[in-house]
């Protein structure tokens, strides 16, 4: 690999407090040689020909901490691959994917197909998850140690919660013993039985059953009572309510874990389900705008630590049914970075602070180094031009499906190319 | 009288869904309408033409009886070419999707297809598929809208008018497509209406719809000039959302003593089929001074034929 030189970036690196005009020079092995201000046309070496960035942005590659991959099982819907060029486009350049596959990832063998097959197709870090539960049936745990071993860095159930307070206290007591990090998908299944939507007045309008926000809340105060006793890594993957929020600003002092909220819960609201979209079909389902709002204050204040695409993929006959039949998820890795950054053209949060929820915030809790544009580090990176206006059209989208939950939708930022390992692996 | 008014006014919708997308005109023009079939179809010769070479599909996924009977009467008094097609049996066990039947039906040019569905918004999905008109017999917990209409037609010629009635609807809200298209009717041509159930059956933030709300039957039926019944769904209830039948009828179940809490002139409703012994004592049921639940059903092809008539024009 050639030695690349690009200057005149807006260059932004929250891990590194960096927030600044100026270059960033990779090395002949892709990895970042120097960055910042101090890299400009004036000490460049005279015979390389820099690439001037004219002002766009350099942001750490993205880590989107949920993503649902088809393989093993639904490769109809997203194998290695198409997910990689997917998440490329949205300068996703490392991904935790859930073990919500078929077979469920859930022992050694499969963690041994999966890292073969994420090595050999896919072009972006992944991170592959092992389920807590074995067949994420809720009843034996998994074997953390040996699955850890294998190079896993979280559990979770995925789309599934441990309803068994018992069990969960057993699985926080082997996470703290091995230093496993914990994801909880939190939802109480008796509560949210045959939900499909947020619980209220739309349910009631559209006839629908609704998933009420106590059936989150109640999950994250168990969850959070076990972890006073028991110290381990622990992270909600997704809160959807302003409920969920109050909870957590209120046990942060007291207790250490983490949590995220997808995109959607960021961006949309329940009235958006309109005459029942099915790509509005979520998981957690999308709730008042008041929820909405709360949400976008949590993470603005750091109650909320990350932001995750919740990328489900779901092909066409998936989601061609009536609304109690179609399947739950939209596809998003994307449309993250573009949409996160609505929230900072409309003036709600700081850019910074959206990057940081999208990069380094993601790598510290995976205990990750990436997400960072440190000297020594991969060179993994997107460039983005940040105003540019564009649509998001069905037609236009690289995953396998195309279940977007915004289609349509006016956007203003786009990644205009994304390397990984200092190589060029998307370009628009 | 107000039929000829009507047919200078157009119905604003393509296709009947639900109250919900109905205006107040809309609604006076199918009820006036309906009301010159109850003549016809009170008459030796029920039959007249004007749907003639037009096809009808009821395409009935749930099971029902008087909803497709009323629908496939109603089309045939009309001169339509009606078939009633029960879905319990056929190509959607053989894993085809609503889509796939909806396409397939669509290829054989109907003008009109009824439908009855399991799932809320089914009719809506139907509607963006096909050409022809699509009229809901009920999908899911969401829309019932004929049966609201004729409900109206029923009450307004009894008491002459809706607006300033107090109206209670009883018993099962929670899983009940004629509760939500009858609020949505009456609140809108002007009645009061009450809602009368147990928490666990009450829907989330229902007051939102301009009701009031009661747990106490005598409370909600106090002065109501219109008892709505509904009956308990329990195919629909996959937990425990009541103790008992019995427990239920005692504190539900509309009984004399409860119904001398409504005006003296009061009258009884229910949009069948009714459990007796469980939502309404069977003596007051069939007490024909204050039951007008036979009417409702008479009504009901009077109503659908409009319906029909009105949308296929």
């Amino acid at each position: 690999m050639k030695k690349q030189y690009f200057i005149n970036a807006n260059i932004l690196d929250p891990h590194n407090s960096l927030n600044e005009n100026g270059g960033l020079i990779i090395d002949e092995l892709g990895k970042i040689e120097a960055i910042g201000k101090k890299v400009n046309v004036n000490n460049l070496p005279s015979r390389e020909k820099p690439i001037d960035l004219k002002g766009k942005y350099i942001f750490p590659g993205i880590v989107d901490m949920r993503v649902f991959v088809g393989e093993p099982g639904f490769e109809y819907k997203e194998n290695f691959r198409t997910l990689s060029n997917a998440a490329l486009s949205g300068g996703v350049t490392s991904v935790v994917t859930m073990p919500n596959t078929d077979p469920i990832i859930d022992n050694v063998s499969i963690v041994d197909f999966l890292k073969r097959r994420g090595r050999d197709k896919s072009k972006i870090n992944i991170f592959p998850c092992a389920s807590m539960t074995q067949n994420t049936e809720g009843t034996n745990m998994t074997e953390f140690g040996l699955l850890a071993k294998k190079g896993i860095i979280a559990f979770t159930d995925g789309v599934r919660t441990i309803q068994n307070t018992r069990l969960m206290s057993r699985i926080m007591n082997a996470a703290k013993d091995l230093g496993c990090l914990i994801m909880q998908h939190a939802e109480d299944f008796h509560l949210s039985e045959n939900g499909m939507i947020n619980s209220g007045i739309i349910a009631s309008k559209l006839g629908l059953s609704g998933i009420p926000d106590v059936a989150e809340r109640i999950i994250i105060e168990r969850d959070l009572t076990l972890l006073e006793k028991i110290k381990c890594r622990y992270h909600i993957s997704q809160i959807s309510s302003s409920k969920s929020v109050d909870i957590i600003k209120q046990r942060k002092d007291e207790v250490k874990f983490t949590s995220g909220v997808s995109i959607n819960n960021l961006s949309l609201n329940e009235n958006d389900i309109g005459d029942f979209k099915t790509f509005l079909k979520l998981s957690p389902p999308l709730r008042k705008e008041e929820d909405r709002e709360v949400l976008v204050q949590g993470l603005k204040d750091g109650v909320i630590d990350i932001i995750v695409s919740d990328h489900k993929p779901e092909d066409e006959e998936s989601k061609r049914l009536t609304f109690s039949q179609a399947a739950t998820g939209a596809s998003g890795i994307e449309t993250l970075l573009s949409l996160s950054l609505e929230l900072y053209h409309n003036g709600s949060i700081k850019l910074e602070t959206i990057i940081r929820a999208l990069t380094s915030n993601p790598a510290k809790i995976l205990n990750i180094n990436k997400g960072n544009l440190s000297i020594g580090n991969d060179a993994d990176f997107c460039i983005v031009d940040i105003d540019k206006p564009w649509v998001v059209k069905k037609e236009n989208l690289i995953s396998k499906s195309k279940n977007t939950s915004i289609e349509d939708k006016k956007l203003q930022g786009k990644v205009t190319n994304t390397f990984v390992k200092g190589q060029e692996l998307f370009k628009v | 009288m107000a039929s000829k008014t009507s047919k200078a006014v157009k119905i604003s919708q393509k296709h009947l869904l639900g109250i919900q997308d109905l205006s107040i005109n809309d609604v006076n023009i199918i009820l006036n309408e309906a009301q010159t079939f109850i003549s016809i179809n009170r008459s030796k010769n029920k039959k007249i033409d004007v749907l003639s070479g037009k096809t009808q599909i009821n395409l009935f996924f749930e099971p029902s009886t008087r909803t497709q009977s009323s629908f496939e009467l109603a089309g045939k008094r009309l001169g339509a070419d009606v078939m009633s097609m029960n879905m319990g049996n056929s190509a959607i066990k053989k894993g085809e999707t609503l889509i796939d039947t909806a396409m397939t039906l669509n290829a054989m040019h109907p003008d009109i297809i009824v439908i009855r569905h399991q799932d809320s918004g089914a009719c809506n999905l139907l509607s963006q598929k096909v050409n022809c008109v699509v009229l809901n017999a009920g999908d899911g917990r969401r829309e019932h809208p004929t049966q609201a209409l004729l409900d109206a037609l029923t009450i307004i010629n009894r008491k002459d008018k809706i607006q300033g009635l107090k109206i209670a609807i009883c018993g099962d809200i929670l899983h009940s497509r004629v509760a939500r298209s009858n609020i949505y009717l009456l609140t809108m041509l002007g009645a009061e209406v009450n809602l009368v159930a147990p928490t666990n059956l009450m829907p989330k933030e229902i007051e939102k719809f301009g009701v009031n709300i009661f747990t106490d039957m005598k409370k909600g039926l106090k002065d109501c000039d219109i008892v709505m019944m509904l009956r308990l769904q329990n195919e629909r209830m996959t937990s425990s959302f009541l103790s008992s039948n019995r427990e239920y009828y005692e504190y539900y179940g509309l009984t004399p003593d409860k119904l001398d809490h409504a005006k003296p002139d009061a009258l009884i409703m229910h949009p069948g089929p009714m459990n007796r012994g469980i939502e309404i004592d069977t003596r007051l049921a069939d007490d024909i001074n204050k039951s007008v639940i036979k009417e409702q059903v008479e009504l009901g092809v009077a109503v659908r034929m409009a319906c029909l008539k009105i949308f296929c024009e």
